[in-house]
């Protein structure tokens, strides 16, 4: 019984108003003027970031987990 | 049933994020494709006596609202003797050739990408074959991107036409983007590969003690493990000053099934001057690895172990990077095209430092050095980027 409780608990609060026990997004669209500016961007340019992380990977052991613009170039 | 404590929290929290999830997948607004721009760079790499140098370009073009098209061609022209080659082998040239494309496409929160690379050499051919999805929720504060590639491998050696070696690769890798205050974003990378087959370089060598020799060590070829599984995982964030500038911060950690372990830590510091169109940039980076446990500068017999390696990027070692760079936003006056332009020179200079690899150029003049007791090894490398950027 308790098993089942448990099974239903997660439609239960979707149906019950589950507003309660999530948070907001505490940045609004209108506060994002600061990160929208190119110089908050992590690497402004592929192009450029994808080269560096070429040279990392050629001459250090390590790989992987370079962000949006690394990894899986192909190569060794 | 009893039902413990810590289940009934662990399950709650389950419960709770997966409804979270939920709810914010559904509700929040739609992202965006990727700026459509084309990128001429011209790459430098000059350092421990190779010099690699070449251009890359890479051209991003929309196809309605949904779809977006990428294309990079990419050239590595490799010229030099580095310590490995003037310690067994001769002088060399040689290029390699990249090119990749890539589709992204939008739909509502979520953008699904493809992306095929083939890299081609006198004796070596790669292709790799990618397919990633990235969805925006809670209110466009967070971003879950997920990609997983496949890379198979020709190895061929120069010289020996019988030889054919082949490798695959598989990664996969998860990011998450998290908007934390309106000045501070931050981002989890994780990511996992898989190798398999010939990972070694087909004309490397070790080196080991050998009486019967002047020099008194011979070399015989590296043989590595046919498997490789590597995990890594960054926490990288950007904050925004108080006055319109930026700084970054990036942590790495990495292992292997190797023993390859790793850190890394990188600052960086970004500052407009907008009266003068430029962005300048300063980056101070720090990497720090512990060897391969099969590697070693100097074996103490010939087939001293099931598995041999003695090339330096499994060794030991530290290197420290500081660049600078600077990005000239074209007034629109001198604009190509009418279009917003952007001319870029970044500059690095990075220091790598051996622990366990030794110079072994001591014994080209003849010194009467002991093998193991040779100094060890740095150099020091100067990385250049130049390019133009231009927006549609």
């Amino acid at each position: 019984m308790t098993k089942r409780a448990l099974l239903l608990l997660p439609a239960l609060l979707l149906l019950g108003g589950c507003e309660s026990i999530m948070p907001e997004p505490w940045v609004q669209p209108y506060e994002r003027h600061y990160l929208a500016d190119p110089i908050m961007s992590f690497e402004r340019d592929p192009v450029a970031a994808g080269f560096m992380n070429h040279v990392y990977e050629a001459r250090e052991a390590a790989r992987g987990a370079e962000g949006g613009s690394g990894g899986g170039c192909g190569c060794n | 049933m009893v039902v413990t404590k810590e289940f009934r929290e662990s399950y709650y929290a389950l419960t709770k994020f997966l409804l979270f999830s939920v709810f914010f997948v559904s509700t929040a607004k739609a992202a965006v494709l990727p700026e459509e721009r084309l990128d001429t760079l011209y790459h430098s790499y000059s350092g421990g006596g190779v010099t690699i140098d070449g251009p890359s370009i890479l051209v991003r073009k929309n196809i309605g609202n949904n779809v977006s098209l990428s294309a990079n061609y990419y050239v590595d022209m490799i010229s030099g003797a580095s310590i490995d080659v003037q310690a067994t082998a001769s002088r060399y040239t040689e290029q390699r050739d990249e090119f990749s494309v890539g589709a992204d496409y939008l739909v509502d929160k979520a953008t699904m990408s493809l992306s095929y690379t083939n890299s081609s050499e006198n004796d070596y051919q790669a292709e790799t074959v990618g397919f990633g999805i990235s969805q925006d929720f809670f209110g466009d504060l967070s971003t879950l991107s997920l990609r997983a590639t496949y890379g198979s491998d020709d190895v061929m050696r120069n010289g020996d036409e019988d030889f054919l070696g082949h490798a695959e690769h598989r990664r996969y890798s998860l990011g998450w983007s998290q908007i934390l205050t309106t000045k501070l974003i931050a981002e989890l990378s994780v990511e996992t590969v898989a190798d398999e087959g010939f990972l070694n370089n087909p004309y490397r060598s070790v080196r080991y003690l050998d009486p019967s020799s002047a020099l008194g060590f011979s070399y015989q070829a590296e043989l590595y493990p046919t498997t490789r599984n590597s995990d890594a995982v960054a926490l990288r964030a950007k904050y925004r000053l108080p006055y319109r500038a930026a700084v970054k911060t990036e942590y790495r950690r990495y292992a292997d099934s190797w023993g390859i372990q790793s850190d890394n830590l990188e600052f960086r510091y970004t500052h407009p001057l907008e009266s003068e169109n430029l962005i300048l940039e300063g980056k101070l980076r720090f990497y720090k690895q512990k060897g391969a446990d099969f590697y070693s500068d100097l074996f103490p017999y010939v087939d001293a172990t099931n598995f041999r390696a003695r090339d330096k990027e499994l060794s030991d070692f530290t290197s420290t990077a500081i660049g600078f760079g600077a990005t000239y936003l074209v007034p629109d006056r001198w604009a190509l095209f009418d279009r917003k332009n952007t001319l870029n020179l970044y500059w690095d200079y990075v220091l790598f430092d051996y622990e366990n690899f030794h110079d072994v150029r001591v014994h080209n003049g003849g010194d009467s050095v002991l093998p193991g007791d040779e100094p060890a090894y740095n150099f020091n490398a100067h990385v250049v980027r130049a390019y133009w950027s231009m927006w549609f």
